[in-house]
């Protein structure tokens, strides 16, 4: 394959609060091609949000990216460099602020956010606000941005557009708000959206309509995405490739049809096994036991062994980095657990220890009802 | 209608072209006066806003275009000393030592001899521009401080806002004195006196509201599109928490309206002959017992105008807040 169009390499992102430092991205790499759709799966609290907004180096106080290297198209958008005085320090090719804003944010990247209701400002009108977004980004005289603006109010399907620009958020439903949303970061014609759990918030008719949609528009104007989403049946159905997070790590990478028919890493397959089924009664549903535990303070070894059904003593003690397991000649699929051969850990010889998933621990289990 | 320079006009000016079966849009201005005239006290204090402001504007073209022209041809000039000087009268239909009033000078004269009635409708100017002025100062003033204070925090917020407690901490007529001690005793250091004064307050208030708008999505999405931070704080921030500000300005002119005439009463703020009403309470004083009608005029306007831009405000915060359902 040719140049990925984004690297993120080795990401690092903290947050120094008073409590202590909480990881919130651990060392993530991943890569996004022309024309693909990737998505980014976890839990709540897994990171997903906190490495998108890394990517556009949107990261408020007290959070901070503290290490990795982000390249999109050639250009380093995050790197650092050891001083002259052994401190790190920003590279001198990294783009400054004021570059990021003008050249990347919504020009090159963009971002559709998880809730449509609360993403629009409330006291501008919907026109307002998409032409603000491509008057910016393409530097068109406001009538212009105008006429875009409802052009691409017409392409996300919305009814009626002329009518529709001169009117506020409140007055659209929150499927119409998404549509707004995707126009949004399509109307700058960025070469990568990243899509932050975009449908989560909508029902799943309307996350259907959506999903067909963006699809269309993807491969009209061949953006790539990041999809980030906690919802598997949403990869199954728009993503070409999978990463999935665990506690600010990429515990699993793979096509996504190797994900579904081979999975690897026993989070994935937990995430999978906890999917509601229509075949299946509610009592029999599968959740992953317990709760993910604090970023602040991970557990040793692999961080996923509290939760892990298959986990043995060797869990608690090696910490895998994800390595590619497929065979030779087949796409790339990575995961990081030692009950893989290729780690070499002596995991077949450890002996299995008790987790809240070994029915070990009923802890956390109580605690699952009120964690989103 | 005047109740202050709104900028919220164009922000959130409910597009109502859409359609009769819409439900009513519960934002902008059109939905906040419907509000205002639903509550009989708010609208009292909008009828008495509107009239004082009127009599304002009215004095201030005949003064600022026609030097008093007007005045002089139907009644008083409210500066000048009277040929035949008649002083102290009381109102039309009374009488006191100094005589019977006359309808020439329906609310009587002052000790110089000069109509109240014209002095006071002049002063209406004075108050009515204080108020505005100042709470102008204090309202642009406290929202950029408050708004940068709270979008950027850390050191820059700190640093802000110990300046602006520091000048609360000090008594702000003290302040107002010693500012227009070191500037020059004149009507325009009275108005930014009290204008610098009033900061603190929209500051604060501005500051509360804008914390906890920073983090709300649309913010982090505009972010997200490029969009520069002064944008963000000018289009984005600053409109979404002009509500409870609106309010404060509107007491706010009240208040400064108060100072400013309590300013002139000591002897600061306007000078004679300039016809304001602090100034004419302050001569009166001398003349409480002869002619207490003298005094009692320039009081009362005071109190009219400071109650009537207060119940507007009560009257807006009620109609801006969501919670309180009517």
């Amino acid at each position: 394959m040719s140049e990925p169009l984004l690297s993120v390499d080795n990401l690092k992102t903290q947050f120094f609060t008073e409590d202590g430092t909480v990881r919130a991205v651990d060392g993530i790499s991943f890569d996004v091609y022309e024309g693909e759709i990737v998505g980014l799966v976890g839990e709540s609290g897994a990171g997903k949000s906190v490495a998108t907004s890394s990517l556009l180096r949107l990261v408020d106080s007290p959070g901070e990216i503290v290490g990795g290297e982000i390249t999109f198209k050639g250009e380093t958008l995050f790197g650092l460099e050891e001083g002259s005085d052994g401190e790190l320090r920003p590279r001198d090719e990294m783009l400054s602020e004021a570059e990021m804003r003008e050249q990347i944010r919504g020009r090159e990247i963009a971002i559709i956010f998880q809730d449509p209701m609360e993403s629009l400002n409330p006291v501008f009108t919907v026109g307002g606000q998409l032409r603000e977004f491509i008057e910016i980004n393409r530097d068109l005289s406001a009538e212009e941005a105008k006429e875009e603006a409802i052009e691409m109010l017409r392409e996300v399907g919305i009814p009626a557009p002329k009518s529709r620009y001169d009117e506020y958020p409140h007055q659209f439903s929150g499927g119409m708000r998404q549509r707004v949303l995707i126009a949004m970061a399509l109307a700058c014609q960025p070469d990568l959206i990243i899509a932050d759990e975009p449908t989560t918030a909508l029902d799943v008719t309307v996350e259907g309509q959506i999903l067909e949609m963006v699809t269309d528009l993807q491969e009209k104007y061949d953006t790539s995405f990041i999809w980030v989403t906690h919802d598997m049946s949403v990869v199954a159905e728009i993503c070409d490739r999978v990463n999935v997070m665990y506690l600010g790590e990429i515990i699993e990478h793979s096509e996504v049809d190797n994900l579904f028919y081979d999975t690897k890493h026993p989070y994935t397959q937990a995430l999978l096994d906890s999917m509601p089924r229509p075949d299946e009664t509610v009592h029999e549903l599968n959740p992953i036991k317990g709760v993910m535990p604090e970023a602040i303070n991970p557990p040793s070894g692999c961080r996923f062994h509290s939760r892990c059904p298959d986990a043995r003593e060797v869990c608690r003690e090696v910490h895998p980095e994800a390595r590619n397991l497929a065979a030779d000649g087949e796409p790339k699929h990575s995961a990081a657990c030692v009950k893989y051969d290729a780690f070499e850990v002596g995991y077949d010889e450890s002996r299995p220890i008790e987790t809240e998933a070994t029915g070990g621990f009923s802890a956390g289990l109580t605690e699952t009802e009120g964690e989103e | 209608m005047a109740t202050e320079p709104d900028p919220q006009t164009d922000t959130t000016a409910d597009g109502s072209e859409s359609g009769a079966g819409e439900v009513e849009a519960r934002v902008g201005l059109r939905y906040t006066l419907k509000q205002v005239k639903r509550d009989t006290t708010a609208l009292m204090g909008i009828y008495t806003v509107g009239f004082v402001t009127l009599i304002a504007v009215l004095a201030a073209i005949d003064y600022y275009l026609l030097d008093y022209a007007v005045a002089e041809m139907f009644w008083y000039s409210p500066v000048q000393d009277p040929d035949e000087v008649q002083r102290l009268l009381p109102p039309v239909g009374m009488e006191n030592q100094f005589g019977a009033g006359v309808i020439e000078h329906p609310m009587g004269t002052d000790h110089r001899g000069r109509d109240i009635f014209v002095r006071l409708f002049y002063g209406t100017r004075i108050a009515i521009t204080v108020g505005f002025m100042a709470t102008g100062i204090g309202l642009v003033g406290g929202t950029l401080i408050g708004a940068v204070s709270g979008y950027y925090g850390g050191w820059i917020d700190d640093v802000l806002q110990r300046i602006t407690e520091t000048v609360y901490a000090i008594p702000f007529l003290v302040l107002v004195i010693a500012f227009m001690t070191a500037f020059g005793r004149d009507l325009t250091f009275a108005m930014i006196g009290v204008g610098i004064t009033s900061i603190p307050v929209f500051n604060r208030l501005i500051r509360s509201r804008v914390v906890s708008i920073r983090e709300e999505d649309y913010i982090e999405a505009a972010r997200a599109a490029g969009v520069k931070d002064r944008n963000i704080i000018l289009r984005h921030i600053i409109p979404n928490s002009f509500a409870p500000v609106l309010v404060q300005a509107t007491l706010q002119i009240g208040v400064s309206i108060l100072i400013v005439a309590g300013l002139s009463f000591l002897g600061f703020g306007a000078q004679p002959p300039t016809p304001s009403w602090g100034q004419m309470l302050s001569a009166s004083r001398n003349y409480m017992l002869p002619a207490p009608t003298f005094s009692l005029w320039p009081g009362m306007a005071i109190l009219v105008t400071v109650i009537g831009f207060n119940i507007l405000g009560d009257g807006l915060q009620d109609a801006l807040d969501p919670r309180i359902n009517n």
